[in-house]
C-alpha cells in the first residue's frame, strides 16, 4: 500500500455540532464495515505481529555528571524572510516616498529585495531619483501602475547597494590630511549604465501614458482641505 | 413658509444616517408618529425613523405597502432614477462621490486641467480689458 497515493480521508460521521457526531458507536461500527473485515478474517480483527524493537546500542554510563543542572536553550524555529509586501504594491506601482531626501517624490517600484526593502527608480531622468532601496513603511502606494515588462531587474540585490569596503591604509602623519581630500565619492560608470538601461525601457512605457511623465516629475504635497485619511490613492 | 414636501405614501426620501446611508427609498407606510415603513429595490422592506430620512421632491404613485414587483414597476414608470440624477441635488451628490473616489493621478490631471482653463480665461479677460481701455 503506497500511502502517498491515498486521498485525505473524509469522516463518515458528520458533525451535528462540534464534538457531537450524527451516528452512534454501533452505527459507526457498521458503517466502517468492521463486521465485514472480521468476517473475512474468520471472526477476529486482523492484526500483524509487533515488529521486534531494534536493539538499542548499549549506552555506557557517563564519566562526568555536572554539579548543577545545565539549562538548555529554547528551540528557535524562526526563518528569516523578507517583510510581507502590502497587496497594493506590485511591480510597476507608482509609490510616493514620505521621508528622506526624496520625500514627496513619485517613484516607480521595481521589485522587493531579499532584505525586504523595495527597489525603486525615479526614473532618474524624470525626477532625479536613482535606483534606490526604500523601506515599505515610508511609502504610500498609489493605484497607478506602469508597464514594467521591458525591464530586467535580475542583477540588483542588496549587495549591489552595500557600502564599498576599502582596504585599510596605514596612516602616516603627513599623508593623513592629503588622503582625506582625495576621497570623493565618484559614482562608478557601470552604475550609471545600469541606471540608463533600466530607465530606457521604463521611460518608453511612461511616455505612452499622457501626463504620466509630468506626474512622476512633480512632488506630492498636502494642500488645503486634503484629509489624508479620506484620500484615495 | 408652508411646507412643500410631505410625508406620504410614495414619497421618495434619501437616507441620511445608518447602514443604508445615501440610498433613495420610498415611504411605503407610516407606522407611527416617528417611524415609516420604507422600501427600495435593493433592500429588504423595513422601518426607519423619520429623522433618518430627508424628503425629496419626487413622489411616485403607489398604494399602501405594495409588493416588490409593483414597487419596482412604479419606480420605472415615474422614472425616479433619471429625475434624481438630473436634479441639482442628485447631481451634487454624484460629483461629491466622484471627488471622493479620485486617485492621486486623477487629482494631478485635474490640477493640470484647472491651470489650463484658468490660463485660457485669463487670456480672454485680458483681451477684453484691452478693448475697453483703448
Amino acid at each position: 500500500m503506497a500511502p502517498k497515493d491515498r486521498k485525505p480521508h473524509v469522516s463518515r460521521n458528520p458533525d451535528l455540532i462540534r464534538g457531537v457526531g450524527k451516528y452512534s458507536r454501533s452505527k459507526m461500527y457498521h458503517k466502517r464495515g468492521l463486521w465485514a473485515i472480521k468476517a473475512k478474517n474468520g471472526g477476529a480483527f486482523p492484526k500483524h505481529e509487533k515488529q521486534a524493537a531494534a536493539a538499542a546500542p548499549a549506552e555506557k554510563p557517563p564519566k562526568f555528571y555536572p554539579a548543577d543542572d545545565v539549562k538548555k536553550p529554547l528551540v528557535n524555529k524562526r526563518k528569516a524572510r523578507p517583510t510581507k509586501l502590502r497587496a497594493s504594491i506590485t511591480p510597476g506601482t507608482v509609490l510616493i516616498i514620505l521621508a528622506g531626501r526624496f520625500k514627496g517624490k513619485r517613484v516607480v517600484f521595481l521589485k522587493q529585495l531579499t532584505s525586504g526593502l523595495l527597489l525603486v527608480t525615479g526614473p532618474f531622468k524624470i525626477n532625479g531619483v536613482p535606483l534606490r532601496r526604500v523601506n515599505q513603511s515610508y511609502v504610500i502606494a498609489t493605484s497607478t501602475k506602469v508597464d514594467i515588462s521591458g525591464v530586467n531587474v535580475e542583477k540588483f540585490d542588496d549587495k549591489y547597494f552595500g557600502k564599498k569596503v576599502e582596504k585599510k591604509k596605514k596612516k602616516g602623519e603627513g599623508e593623513f590630511f592629503e588622503a582625506e581630500k582625495e576621497e570623493k565619492n565618484v559614482l562608478p560608470q557601470d552604475k550609471k549604465d545600469d541606471q540608463k538601461t533600466v530607465d530606457a525601457a521604463l521611460i518608453a512605457a511612461i511616455e505612452a501614458v499622457p501626463d504620466l511623465k509630468s506626474y512622476l516629475g512633480a512632488r506630492f504635497s498636502l494642500k488645503a482641505g486634503m484629509k489624508p485619511h479620506e484620500l484615495v490613492f | 413658509m408652508p411646507f412643500k414636501r410631505y410625508v406620504e405614501i410614495g414619497r421618495v426620501a434619501l437616507v441620511n444616517y445608518g447602514k443604508d446611508y445615501g440610498k433613495l427609498v420610498v415611504i411605503v407606510d407610516v407606522i407611527d408618529q416617528n417611524r415609516a415603513l420604507v422600501d427600495a429595490p435593493d433592500m429588504v422592506r423595513g422601518q426607519m425613523n423619520f429623522k433618518r430620512l430627508t424628503l425629496t421632491d419626487i413622489k411616485i404613485d403607489i398604494k399602501r405597502v405594495p409588493n416588490k414587483k409593483t414597487l419596482v414597476a412604479a419606480l420605472e414608470a415615474a422614472d425616479v432614477k433619471n429625475k434624481w440624477e438630473s436634479s441639482s441635488w442628485g447631481r451634487k451628490l454624484i460629483v461629491q462621490k466622484k471627488r471622493a473616489s479620485l486617485k492621486d493621478f486623477d487629482r494631478f490631471k485635474i490640477m493640470l486641467a484647472k491651470i489650463k482653463k484658468a490660463g485660457v480665461v485669463r487670456q480672454e479677460l485680458s483681451k477684453l480689458k484691452k478693448e475697453t481701455t483703448c
